[in-house]
């Protein structure tokens, strides 16, 4: 149905954002091992209702864990206090103090890309939780994020968080606001001609989550906007 | 005659009995329930100021969270209460026996809700959300004046009809013209109606509204309605937020059916209609002949179980709430796996 290539009013089918999300994963599979692999969920095994013609689903990437900022620790990069199996930083590490303690607690997330069938964009949804499950307010949320990610949050008027159920799953979730998404993707794009701002649709939620990511202290290698 | 079906759907009300959940008796003896009409497009929180006197007396120390249950089963307090009763009482009960709690907000299951003013933000969004889906931006909502959106708000809130219609011009939302009558909505000033239609190729004009559909699956056929067992889990209703492509064609009504249709392809009964390629390839179990097709047993909008045969404009036109969503609630026999 849908064999563009490319978007120029900076908004995707649902077709597109299903190809745009297996072009994302599979970047972030290849430039981004520092972090576990995004899952792509189809709607079919979520819900009652057997989806349409094309595979509709989304992007989940869960169990990251995030230790309480240490005190003494100023992180090299901006990015997130990430522990992974595969820790790769570069700073001297001693491997015990990432146990998690009575003070450090290790905080878990959860994102979801999920299609905004209204808005026609991607929307980020993210929750944290403690190890016992117990879900996290939005101000504790906001102390494990790098501290130029709250300040994006605060000043910018394109990202503000809700909380809203999630789509699909029934429960309280955070949600980035999906509202000028196409503007900006329209101002991320690399070419322009008279026909619009061209974004071709496996660079799309590469491009979108570059934006999106800083704000809940996701950073992504440049490598991958390529 | 348009002006007369919203009237009827703005007035709808359902007879609520309110019961103050045992845990939060501090009394004795208990007391006796509240008994509540609450608008159909009106929201549970909103009747909060009128139920707490009743129970005032008898709650234990403290603050209150406030929801509701059915049967044990959380409300969401965002649906609008008509939807909520349409969906969860197959057989409509009347009056509506509902349980109030003042404590154990579950917040693991239900989004906080912090009184008059979570619930007016959520149909604030909404609104935007319905507005961007009709006329492809929400600026005519965000370039409302702070007082205006408040009137706005409050005409819903008090079921004030007159004033919502003089309001929601501001909102310039597009409109769609009735197929059964012909005539075009734009220059009547009774016209209280929705999207605008943007010319594709030749004889189709496509529209898009904004649709909430609730679908409720059963797993076998109920000669009674009142026998249908009461629901346990918000995971046995699965909720799709998707507009309807409202599509024109010279010489065809888009009918319920064919906005249903849109969004449950796998419920409708007229197989023929569908061209044997458009199946998906990996559709095994119906290539096996072990598949039997769902079947929509039910569908309800504003409480009016409707006849799938009814041009879809003149639901757009009648049956919206005042957000500009349609809220349509199905129920379906779940096709046999």
């Amino acid at each position: 149905m849908d064999s563009a290539r490319e978007v120029s009013d900076g908004r995707l089918t649902v077709e597109g954002f299903s190809v745009a999300s297996r072009a994302f994963a599979d970047k972030w599979k290849i430039h981004n091992q520092s972090f576990p692999p995004w899952s792509w969920v189809p709607l079919i095994n979520r819900t009652l209702l057997v989806s349409k013609k094309q595979e509709e689903g989304y992007l989940s990437l869960e169990k990251i864990i995030i230790l309480s900022s240490l005190e003494e620790e100023i992180p090299e990069d901006e990015s997130l206090n990430v522990a992974t199996d595969c820790l790769e930083k570069e700073e001297t590490v001693d491997h015990t103090i990432l146990v998690p303690t009575m003070e450090n607690e290790a905080h878990y997330y959860d994102f979801h890309i999920v299609y905004s069938a209204s808005y026609k964009v991607p929307v980020l949804y993210f929750r944290g939780y403690c190890s016992g499950g117990e879900p996290l307010a939005l101000d504790v949320i906001k102390k494990d994020v790098p501290s130029c990610s709250v300040s994006l949050l605060l000043e910018s008027k394109w990202t503000f968080i809700t909380q809203e159920e999630h789509p699909y799953l029934n429960r309280p979730w955070f949600k980035l606001h999906p509202c000028g998404t196409e503007d900006w993707i329209k101002l991320l794009s690399q070419s322009s001609s008279s026909s619009g701002c061209q974004m071709p649709i496996v660079l799309y939620l590469v491009s979108w989550f570059s934006v999106v990511g800083q704000v809940v202290g996701l950073r992504i290698p440049l490598e991958m906007l390529n | 005659m348009a002006k007369e079906a919203v009237k009827y759907v703005w007035e709808g009300a359902i007879p609520l009995q309110i019961h103050l959940h045992k845990s939060d008796v501090a009394s004795h003896p208990a007391p006796p329930p509240a008994l509540v009409l609450a608008p159909r497009i009106g929201y549970l929180p909103l009747l909060i100021p009128l139920i707490k006197p009743y129970f005032k007396d008898s709650l234990p120390p403290g603050e209150d969270s406030i929801w509701f249950d059915y049967k044990g089963f959380p409300l969401k307090w965002y649906i609008p209460t008509g939807v909520l009763f349409d969906l969860l009482c197959a057989e409509p009960e009347r009056p509506w026996n509902l349980t109030i709690h003042f404590r154990g907000y579950p917040s693991n299951i239900l989004i906080p809700c912090e009184g008059e003013d979570s619930v007016k933000w959520n149909f604030v969004n909404s609104l935007k959300e319905a507005q961007y889906i009709i006329n492809g931006n929400c600026k005519n909502v965000m370039n409302m004046s702070q007082s205006d959106q408040e009137d706005l708000w409050t005409s819903v809130m008090n079921g004030d009809l007159d004033a919502y219609t003089r309001l929601s011009p501001k909102l310039k939302m597009g409109t769609v013209e009735d197929e059964f009558s012909r005539k075009t909505s734009l220059s009547s000033p009774q016209s209280q109606q929705v999207v605008p239609e943007t010319e594709v190729a030749g004889q189709v004009k496509t529209a898009r509204i904004p649709v909430r559909l609730y679908v409720r699956s059963l797993n076998k056929d109920f000669e009674n309605l009142e026998d249908v067992p009461v629901i346990d889990t918000w995971d046995d209703i699965s909720y799709l937020n998707s507009p309807v492509e409202f599509l024109r064609e010279e010489g065809k009504c888009f009918t319920l059916r064919d906005a249903i249709n849109s969004l449950l392809p796998e419920f409708m009964g007229d197989r023929a209609q569908t061209s044997g390629e458009e199946r998906s390839i990996d559709d095994t179990e119906e290539a096996d002949g072990s598949r039997e097709m769902g079947e929509i047993k039910l569908v309800r909008i504003q409480g009016i179980e409707m006849k799938l045969e009814v041009p879809f404009s003149w639901v757009v036109n009648n049956l919206m709430n005042p957000e500009f969503y349609l809220h349509i609630s199905v129920l379906v026999k779940a096709p046999q796996r």
